[in-house]
């Protein structure tokens, strides 16, 4: 395999918590909301996310464009660590890793036409740039991601959801960056409009070359776009696949409940197909389990699983679980295909 | 989805030219147009801004002549006559009490207008920096705001004027010093709200400056807020200023505000001679309700959900 674009490396956030009506001197609480995270994302790739609420998929997203506090571990771009840069430096590499958000009204200045909002990284990188090329730049990336180009001068609010996450992707591109990180692009819109977008990142990716990492909580989106998935509980890695494998051929429990609950689209095969139901809520991040920290809601948890934290296996090539019992085929066959 | 052919298409049925967008600014300028008392009342302020600037053309008279033949008998022969142009009548020194009116409103307007334009400027960069900027320094600032407020500052003022003289620049700097408290707070408030927002995340993960964050995307965001409160501050900072002149304290002589006026007038009360008080007081009052309702309209244009 080539050099990845992108090493994530134990990486671990951490919130500090005001317990609320509290003294200056009461203790804070810590809420780790990554704990100890590695991946690599290759050139030319695309890694899916995915995990349930509060899995920590946004944070990672957020750690490594420098907007949530990173307490450990490093983040590798090229090679070059980004966390240890001088912050001019960091300003400077950022264009190199371009982010789309969840909301995408809300990621969208509403005092600034869809110009100035798509041409705000190619001013900020690009200052001396004449006006003309950045209006030619900005429109030709509007056709691109399927606008209009002459709605440049229109404000935000007057945009459809869909056209306004269109306008987040051309924002994010048109300083033609090399790793795309989507927070959750599509789980704000409604399904018809959540397959353009997608398979227009999926065409966007292909046609640019750009790596990518594609954060998601539902799992049948992911999979459709990603090259490889990597599924999160509680802040840490689970499982990573190549996306074929880690659907039809899941290994760790975790990922197994989480496939078992796709539904399917067929009353009678929905009926009559095994379910391995993951029962119980989420355990609260302020507190998490010790050892594996999927241990609370683990059909095939033993004692051993509250000591160490469980190691990383490798099932076949690129196929990564962190549970030292995937043998254990107790939820019988759940295989499907989602 | 919009595939490359049909888009081509249907900017070549629109026309090639760039649609020009309605900003959520038109949207408000539309919303206050409805609004018929706040229309009324700009047009209103107009007439009184012309007045306070021009208004000195429509008579013969200086502010600073002293007419000797009607002095003798303001009762009688000062009255306001349109034959001997004294408009507003004589005040009692026996000056033209017209252009002594239009000279004061201009002042108690400058110093309302100069009073907010300072408490907007540095009021909105304090606030929206100290919030954008959060943990220590947004308490220390915030603090120092808690401090100066706790200040009676009718003292601060009166205290200045005494100290370092009665002059213009001092009322100025006596009101600038005040006024931008309560907007610091206002817009440090507001920032905290904006600055968790995805679109300024957006322009953080993109290498924007925290400096041209604030400017390009938390102060147009904080806009609205602010000039519905510039706008009802105006008149506060002219009912302050009033007050002082009243007290004897603010503007000094040969100038004169409509709060010197008022007092001059009120002081003559006894003798007789109406207009003396009457025709500041239309003045004033006009002023300070037609800031107050255009204000009460900017809010009602801007605030509301905001999109």
């Amino acid at each position: 395999m080539s050099d990845p674009i992108l090493s994530v490396r134990d990486l671990r956030v951490t919130f500090d918590i005001k317990p609320s009506g509290a003294w200056p001197w009461t203790p804070h609480k810590s809420l780790q909301a990554v704990g100890g995270m590695s991946f690599d994302v290759q050139p030319g790739e695309c890694l899916g996310v995915v995990g349930e609420s509060g899995s920590g998929k946004s944070t990672i997203a957020r750690a490594i464009c420098g907007l949530a506090p990173v307490t450990g571990g490093d983040v590798l771009f090229e090679g070059e660590s980004l966390l240890s840069m001088s912050p001019e430096a960091r300003r400077h590499h950022r264009r190199y890793v371009q982010m789309v958000f969840q909301d995408p009204l809300a990621a969208l200045n509403p005092r600034m036409t869809v110009g100035e909002i798509i041409a705000e990284p190619l001013i900020t990188h690009e200052p001396k740039l004449p006006k003309a090329e950045v209006r030619k730049r900005v429109q030709d990336l509007m056709e691109r991601v399927g606008l209009l180009p002459n709605l440049v001068n229109r404000y935000p609010h007057e945009f459809s959801g869909g056209q306004c996450q269109r306008i987040g992707i051309a924002r994010a591109l048109i300083l033609k960056p090399k790793l795309l990180i989507c927070d959750e692009p599509v789980s704000a819109l409604d399904v018809s409009v959540q397959a353009q977008v997608v398979n227009l990142l999926k065409e966007l990716q292909k046609d640019l070359g750009l790596s990518m990492i594609f954060i998601a909580h539902d799992l049948s989106v992911v999979k459709h776009i990603s090259d490889r998935i990597a599924v999160m509980y509680l802040g840490r890695m689970m499982e990573v696949a190549g996306a074929e494998a880690l659907t039809s051929n899941p290994r760790h429990p975790y990922t197994r409940g989480l496939i078992s609950s796709v539904p399917v689209p067929d009353p009678v095969l929905e009926k009559s197909r095994p379910r391995a139901v993951i029962s119980g809520e989420l355990p609260s991040p302020l507190d998490p389990p010790s050892g594996c920290v999927f241990r609370t809601r683990c059909p095939i948890t033993r004692e051993a699983c509250a000591g160490e934290r469980p190691a990383v296996a490798q099932v076949a090539d690129g196929h990564l679980v962190s549970c030292p019992y995937h043998q254990d085929n107790a939820f019988g066959d759940v295989v499907q295909t989602a | 989805m919009f595939s490359r052919t049909t888009a081509d298409q249907l900017a070549g049925v629109a026309n090639a030219q760039a649609v020009k967008g309605r900003s959520l600014w038109q949207d408000a300028f539309r919303r206050f147009i409805r609004n018929r008392a706040a229309l009324i009342s700009l047009v209103l302020l107009g007439f009184v801004l012309v007045f306070a600037f021009f208004g000195q053309y429509l008579s013969p008279h200086e502010p600073d002549f002293v007419d000797f033949s009607l002095r003798r008998d303001i009762k009688n022969l000062g009255a306001p006559s349109i034959e001997n142009a004294h408009f507003f009548g004589l005040e009692q020194e026996g000056r033209d009490l017209y252009t002594r009116v239009v000279q004061g409103t201009r002042i108690s307007i400058l110093v309302g207008v100069i009073g907010s334009l300072v408490a907007v400027v540095v009021g909105t960069l304090y606030g929206a920096f100290a919030g954008y900027m959060g943990g220590r320094i947004d308490s220390v600032m915030m603090r120092i705001v808690d401090i100066l407020i706790a200040i009676p500052f009718m003292f601060v003022i009166i205290l200045l004027l005494v100290v370092f003289g009665r002059s213009m620049v001092m009322l100025f700097v006596g009101v600038g010093l005040i006024s931008w408290l309560d907007m610091a707070r206002i817009a440090r408030g507001q920032t905290l709200t904006i600055k968790n927002k995805e679109f300024v995340e957006a322009a953080v993960a993109t290498g924007v400056k925290p400096f041209t964050v604030i400017l390009r995307h938390i102060v147009p965001n904080l806009a609205g807020i602010v000039i519905v409160y510039a706008t009802l501050l105006i008149p506060q900072l002219i009912i302050t200023e009033s007050f002082i002149s009243f007290l004897g304290l603010g503007i000094q002589e040969p100038m004169t505000s409509l709060g010197a006026l008022i007092s001059a007038g009120a002081s003559q009360l006894g003798f007789g001679t109406p207009w003396m008080i009457g025709f500041p007081l239309f003045f004033f009052l006009i002023t300070l309700y037609a800031f107050f309702f255009v204000g009460d309209g900017l809010r009602d244009a801007l605030d509301p959900k905001d999109r």
